[in-house]
């Protein structure tokens, strides 16, 4: 295969991976790393790279629709990317130290992990909850518009949050992942925020940790610029044109889909790093 | 309510500026991938063997320097790091825009995630 098809090809596979990411809300970042593995053979480290900088693009592009909505809560995203960026320098100085088996078979375990949270139902929100002092000096609590008028939320245990955010981070800095799915749990279940906010506050806040292991991605010269750019335009372009159809797509199919093809991909990861064949 | 609105207004200049900093870098990266593509498309592509980039892809004045030489590569890799670059000014806007509103708490929690995004893409790399 010469430079030109690989380009292509890669360019196409991300195209495709940045609109399921973005149609089914599962992020395109999680395929990646496989597709670019498994089926082109690249060697993990380079794929984790370019992966991460898809990542920045997509948090980035889908930003401008997300603030539209208002529904994103800065405080909250900026307080807990404290945690997010250091857990992403720390899992990216990891990532420098750890075999590239065991790279492939945590990725495996996540994406089993993360298929296995996109298919449980999500649990009832909790509603009207007494402030907590902690998220009320920090103030956290805040308000959006729903269908029922504007509806006030007060934030809950914030240290719980800000320690899955630190893990969130270390996952997302060691194996090249917007983990936005761990953001979102430690959001929406840990400090009980509605869902709406969780997930456009998450979508903020990953750009933000993925550039903490960026830095030290390009600096250590994980990220090579002819991988990187099919995969980074093929994803913000599929991404962007996910987010321009989704009001109108009928996820659940594709949800279900997507979450048997991330099962299918983690199994084949944790087969290739258990074999040795990565 | 009047700092939820400011809160609003912040969120939308920063929405406005992730969106102006993702296209600008992928039209760099479009302008480089041009360049690379016409000089080294047909050269056999493989990624099976890491070996890490050399060092002039991997510091910014490396970078700088060749993309000034319309290295491709040198070029996309710029691309790259306006891409890595733009959730950093995000972050300094916000400084700023908490300034405004006179909260100097959140001004401090947004300045240290700004030291540690500065310190992972200046310090910690060997090519400084």
């Amino acid at each position: 295969m010469n430079t030109f098809e690989f380009t292509i090809l890669v360019a196409m596979g991300s195209f495709v991976a940045g609109l399921l990411g973005s149609l089914t809300g599962l992020g395109g970042g999680v395929v990646l790393v496989p597709l670019l593995t498994i089926f082109f053979k690249v060697d993990i480290r380079y794929a984790i790279g370019a992966s991460l900088v898809s990542v920045i693009a997509t948090s980035s592009g889908a930003a401008a629709a997300y603030v539209k909505e208002g529904f994103s809560n800065i405080r909250i995203g900026m307080f807990l990317e404290i945690a997010t960026t250091l857990g992403a320098l720390c899992g990216a100085f990891l990532a420098t130290r750890v075999s590239t088996r065991s790279l492939a078979i945590i990725f495996g375990l996540v994406l089993l992990y993360s298929a296995y949270l996109s298919r449980k139902p999500r649990t009832p929100e909790e509603r009207n909850l007494p402030p907590d002092a902690l998220a009320t000096r920090l103030r956290m609590n805040g308000s959006f518009p729903s269908e029922e008028g504007v509806r006030h939320y007060n934030v809950q245990r914030v240290p719980l949050g800000f320690s899955l955010m630190f893990g969130a981070g270390a996952l997302s800095g060691l194996l090249g992942i917007g983990s936005g799915a761990v953001k979102v749990l430690a959001m929406d279940q840990a400090m009980k925020i509605p869902f709406k906010v969780s997930t456009t506050t998450s979508n903020f806040m990953i750009g933000v940790t993925a550039a903490a292991s960026a830095g030290i991605y390009l600096n250590r010269g994980y990220i090579d610029p002819g991988l990187s750019m099919p995969v980074m335009l093929g994803v913000l372009a599929g991404s962007l044109l996910g987010v321009r159809i989704l009001v109108k797509a009928e996820t659940r199919v594709l949800r279900l889909l997507f979450s048997l093809v991330i099962v299918g991909l983690g199994a084949q990861m944790i087969y290739e790093g258990v074999t040795g064949r990565i | 309510m009047t700092r939820d609105w400011t809160d609003r207004t912040i969120e939308e200049i920063v929405g406005n500026l992730l969106i102006a900093g993702v296209l600008l870098s992928a039209f760099v990266v479009a302008v480089g991938a041009a360049i690379y593509l016409i000089r080294h498309g047909l050269a056999p592509a493989g990624y099976h063997v890491f070996r890490g980039e050399p060092s002039d892809l991997r510091s910014l004045p490396g970078i700088f320097h060749s993309a000034l030489r319309l290295s491709g590569r040198g070029i996309i890799q710029l691309g790259l790091v306006l891409l890595i670059a733009t959730p950093v000014a995000r972050v300094a806007f916000a400084i700023w825009g908490f300034a405004e509103e006179h909260d100097r708490l959140y001004m401090t929690f947004t300045g240290v995630v700004l030291i540690i995004l500065l310190y992972s893409l200046l310090g910690s790399g060997s090519a400084f």
